[in-house]
């Protein structure tokens, strides 16, 4: 068999990779910022060297609507919750805005999250919200991926975007970062299944029509084009957990937080995306 | 006109339940906790009295509520079928690899056969952690749909 005659394969699977793994090594930029969205895994990741934002497991066209605020459809919600930032609710008669000069005082936050309270608490950004709401507003809690909790999700985000996600996951956090881990590990539902069982061991291959990623959620909330909304950390991990016939924890749960903080150590190292575009 | 009698109906009805009582009768199938596995994880015996059909266990290997065996594996005897799965292993020529009995021990529960891997059991009703409900003391396939898969499966020669 001579060169020649091997060049049209070499050129199908060329195309075949070429789809399947459309933009593993393009750059993601918006408005000029680089992001990171490949990394060397951080040194707790025994299974894995290298990590990949979801980004990079999408397909051209799905990326493309991440890299302009104005294609990008999370905007519509962030737009929403600049607005819901100044509207005075509940008892006290105050908005966000009474407290907090502006979104941009949240800059850096995101990058951070989940983390350990002085009260010795795993603390998300869904449950400062709806202590600001309750304590400070005296208003009504939101529901934890209800559509305001999640734009004002995507705005507090977006004040991180381009920042690499830095969750601390030793000290205080040692505790709550195992149980993340264990639940990582562990198989449920009548698929019998773990995260790790698509998200590490198969991440890259296609599962059908969909190339698994490896989970990350250094974007979330992100926009899915799937149910054009925003969704939530653990509003994903539920439907995952629905996928494969489990009973999925509550969001909001011990659980779901201790497996937040784990996740998202994951992806210490790869810039935070806030507010994303996935499928 | 003519009209069908009260006698015929019953008669057609009592048939009908024959029919069905009598493949029971001969065909009571292998409960799940009842399976016998051979050493590497094989069945040697049929899971029930009716031979399977491989036709439909062709549909059920695509059928994404049921098999969704396409969603992890090759298969090019599915060509027509866009995106197969790469999860699993490729399943042309999967006859000539596997024998009867292997195959139905992959197909009820690959777990006695390959550690950890990532196959779901197909004929395990329990021992699930976290199932959801409506699953509960369920099985994916029941066991003639296993013994169909596996008159399908085993056409897949090269």
């Amino acid at each position: 068999m001579n060169i020649t005659s091997l060049l049209p394969l070499a050129v199908s699977i060329a195309i075949v990779a070429g789809f399947v793994t459309a933009g593993e090594d393009s750059t993601l930029t918006i408005d000029g910022e680089v992001f990171v969205t490949k990394a060397a895994a951080p040194a707790h990741l025994e299974n894995v060297d290298e990590i990949f934002s979801g980004w990079t497991f999408r397909l051209d066209e799905t990326q493309a609507l991440q890299m302009d605020d104005f294609d990008n459809p999370a905007f519509v919600f962030v737009d929403q919750a600049l607005d819901q930032f100044e509207m005075v609710e509940g008892s006290a008669g105050k908005a966000c805005s009474s407290c907090h000069d502006s979104a941009e005082v949240f800059s850096g936050l995101r990058a951070s999250m989940p983390r350990v309270n002085s009260a010795g608490d795993l603390e998300t950004i869904p449950e400062l919200i709806n202590n600001c709401r309750t304590e400070r507003m005296g208003a009504e809690k939101w529901k934890w991926s209800g559509g305001q909790m999640s734009a004002m999700l995507g705005l507090i985000g977006l004040q991180s975007r381009g920042m690499p996600v830095e969750v601390a996951i030793d000290g205080p956090a040692a505790s709550f970062w195992e149980k993340g881990k264990e639940l990582y590990y562990m198989r449920v539902g009548q698929l019998d299944m773990a995260c790790s069982s698509c998200h590490e061991d198969n991440y890259g291959n296609m599962i059908r029509a969909d190339h698994l990623s490896q989970g990350q959620i250094n974007g979330f909330p992100t926009y899915r084009l799937k149910n054009a909304k925003l969704n939530t950390i653990h509003g994903r991990f539920k439907g995952c957990m629905k996928n494969i016939r489990a009973t999925p924890f509550k969001e909001g749960s011990d659980e779901f937080k201790a497996l937040e903080l784990y996740v998202a150590s994951r992806a210490n190292g790869l810039s935070v995306e806030t507010p994303s575009v996935r499928n | 006109m003519i009209t069908m009698g009260g006698t015929m109906r019953l008669t057609i009805i009592t048939l009908a339940a024959a029919v069905t009582l009598s493949s029971t009768v001969f065909a009571e199938p292998t409960a799940p906790g009842n399976i016998k596995f051979g050493e590497n994880g094989e069945v040697e015996l049929a899971l029930t009295g009716v031979a399977g059909d491989a036709a439909s266990g062709r549909k059920l290997f695509m059928n994404r509520k049921k098999g969704n065996c396409l969603a992890c594996h090759v298969n090019s005897d599915m060509v027509e079928q866009t995106f197969h799965g790469e999860v699993g292993p490729e399943l042309d020529g999967v006859a000539d690899r596997w024998d009867a009995a292997e195959l139905r021990g992959i197909l009820v529960n690959s777990k006695n056969m390959f550690e950890g891997t990532i196959m779901p059991a197909f004929y395990r009703d329990s021992g699930y952690n976290r199932i959801l409900k409506k699953f509960d003391g369920t099985t994916i396939l029941s066991a003639q749909e296993v013994e169909d898969m596996l008159a399908y499966v085993m056409t897949l020669k090269e």
